[in-house]
């Protein structure tokens, strides 16, 4: 009796827990969205979503999404085109081929990697990396997109690798050990025959890098120029949602039509978030079948 | 354990509450507001806790816009700002019950800084005006090397944005729509235009004076005629063309320990703090005797 009692308290314990985590989602959804919406009674949604200036403090001010969007969006598919293939790389590495004490300080150094404090990456981009790009690629300026992409692939590495590493890991042995069978070699193994079963879960790391990337604040704020252009190039000055909500919300007085417009700006970071780490779910459920 | 705790914490308040003079003042002041005037704002600030040991301030920038923002919203005691509150702030402010009270601390001169390997030395209002709305591009016009400009602001919550945009983007003309250049670099604070300016050699942009140092060049700038540093002189006799005031603003007459702070600020010991960091004060006799 007394056991059931205590059983009971702790089922539901850990189902309130559960629940709390759903209702903070929805909450801050909603959340979000009510400030949005407040928005959108002064604003026409088409102007702030196809908006091609991002002009906050003029007269009338101009809320234009696409300069933003686009800004974030450059760094993203610059920051993951050069982390993928070397997360993913470290992470066959570390799974595969790497003897096991070099695999046990690989592994904690990924992880020193992944506590590095991102202020502390974009102070190392505008001290050392900025210039560096700039006198190397002969650039007006080292405050550009490509050095945002840079250090951001730096932050996401950590993800890339320890979630690839996992899914190299989950192919089972007999995988390999028949391609060994039919005369493949070791590289020839890792790459038809490890790599593919494992591609779920890799996707699942890429989509997780993405998310951590498209949401990461001071690195780009301190990096990229924050020039509201829309970006032709990643080697010029661009803006990203994120430092624009970061650069902006201080300075506004709450319940202006600044403060909504930033809010919307947040939402849709939300919204492309959420559905990436929705697709990266789904890639993990598949690799795990 | 917990009882320990209690009372050790029990003993550190009385301890607290002992060596405080009933008659001594004590408190809590959150000044907030523009990065022009943080380190002056700071080292009044040290002088002022020195005189007041209870009384506790704190200092942050961020920008005239988010100090005037935080007086509006309540969260800030003192607002400080390089710019006047837009009629339009003090309207929202009075909505909410905030009235402003406007107090000038001293005059600061817009300084523009250039690399120093840049041959520049000095530029005309109207130059700047086209460098800035990206209608000159390259220093070659202005008889530099052959580069492109890259042109660096601040974010558009700094007072220093929205003195510059009006006097040199919009040269000062009430509803023009000019703005700066969309290729426009717009930083965070004022020392990463020092550090980006130190680092390359195209870059221009500007800042309160008090931020000029060895590591860049501040250029000369002129309406047409004679061309003026930004230095005190020049700005005390009105003479550089980009001199403003730097304003305290307080919800109403200040009161308490935010009155003792703002009459320190304006004192002769305030006073000093803000020639030390490169401004002008707005008294000079008090200064002069002072200094005496």
């Amino acid at each position: 009796m007394h056991k059931k009692i205590s059983e009971y308290i702790i089922e539901t314990c850990i189902k309130l827990s559960g629940l709390i985590v759903i209702l903070f989602v929805v909450s801050i959804f909603l959340f979000l969205l009510k400030d949005s919406l407040s928005l959108f009674g002064v604003y026409s949604v088409r102007d702030f979503l196809f908006g091609k200036n991002w002009l906050p403090i003029s007269e009338p001010p101009k809320f234009g999404l696409i300069p933003l969007f686009l800004g974030s969006l450059y760094v993203t598919i610059g920051a993951i085109a050069i982390c993928v293939p070397l997360g993913v790389g470290s992470a066959m590495y570390i799974a595969e081929v790497a003897p096991s004490y070099l695999k046990h300080v690989l592994k904690s150094l990924v992880e020193i990697l992944a506590a590095i404090p991102s202020v502390v990456l974009g102070f190392i981009g505008i001290v050392w990396m900025g210039p560096f790009l700039r006198k190397a690629l002969h650039l007006n300026t080292g405050m550009c997109g490509l050095t945002g992409s840079l250090l951001l692939a730096f932050m996401a590495l950590p993800t890339v690798i320890s979630i690839s590493e996992d899914a190299v890991i989950g192919v089972p042995k007999t995988f390999k050990e028949a391609a060994f069978g039919l005369g493949a070699t070791r590289w020839q193994a890792l790459w038809r025959i490890v790599l593919p079963s494992a591609s779920s879960g890799i996707i699942a790391a890429v989509m997780l890098g993405i998310g951590r990337v498209i949401g990461e604040t001071m690195v780009v704020m301190m990096v990229t120029g924050n020039s509201p252009v829309i970006p032709t190039s990643l080697l010029q000055p661009l803006r990203t949602m994120t430092a624009t909500i970061a650069g902006e919300m201080g300075e506004t007085v709450s319940g202006s039509e600044h403060y909504f417009a930033l809010f919307a700006v947040g939402l849709i970071l939300f919204i492309i978030t959420f559905i990436i780490n929705f697709i990266a779910d789904i890639c993990l459920r598949r690799a795990r079948k | 354990m917990i009882l320990t705790i209690v009372l050790i914490l029990a003993a550190g308040i009385a301890g607290c509450s002992e060596d405080v003079d009933p008659n001594e003042p004590t408190g809590f002041i959150q000044v907030k507001g523009s990065d022009t005037i943080v380190n002056a704002a700071q080292m009044v600030s040290e002088q002022f806790m020195k005189d007041y040991p209870h009384v506790f301030v704190a200092i942050t920038g961020g920008g005239s816009g988010v100090g005037i923002a935080s007086l509006i919203n309540g969260t800030c005691d003192v607002a400080t700002a390089s710019r006047e509150m837009k009629p339009k702030e003090i309207e929202i402010a009075n909505k909410r019950g905030v009235f402003p009270k406007e107090l000038t601390v001293a005059y600061d001169g817009v300084a523009l800084i250039v690399n120093e390997s840049n041959p520049i030395d000095r530029l005309t209002i109207d130059d700047l005006h086209k460098i800035f709305t990206g209608k000159a591009t390259n220093w070659k016009e202005f008889g530099g090397k052959d580069m492109e400009i890259v042109t660096l602001s601040r974010e558009v919550s700094s007072g220093t944005h929205m003195y510059f945009k009006e006097e040199v983007v919009q040269l000062g003309k009430k509803g023009s729509t000019e703005e700066f250049s969309s290729q426009t670099l717009l930083l965070s604070s004022s020392q990463a235009i020092v550090e980006e300016v130190a680092a390359n050699e195209a870059a221009i942009g500007y800042l309160g004076m008090g931020y000029v140092s060895e590591r860049t060049k501040a250029l000369l700038i002129s309406n047409d005629d004679i061309a003026y540093l930004p230095n005190v002189d020049n700005v005390r006799q009105k003479k550089y063309p980009l001199s403003r005031p730097l304003y305290f603003y307080t919800n109403g007459e200040p009161t308490g320990v935010n009155k003792l702070f703002v009459d320190f600020a304006l004192g002769p010991a305030g006073q000093r703090q803000f020639m030390e960091a490169g401004f002008v004060p707005i008294g000079e006799t008090a200064v002069a005797q002072e200094n005496q």
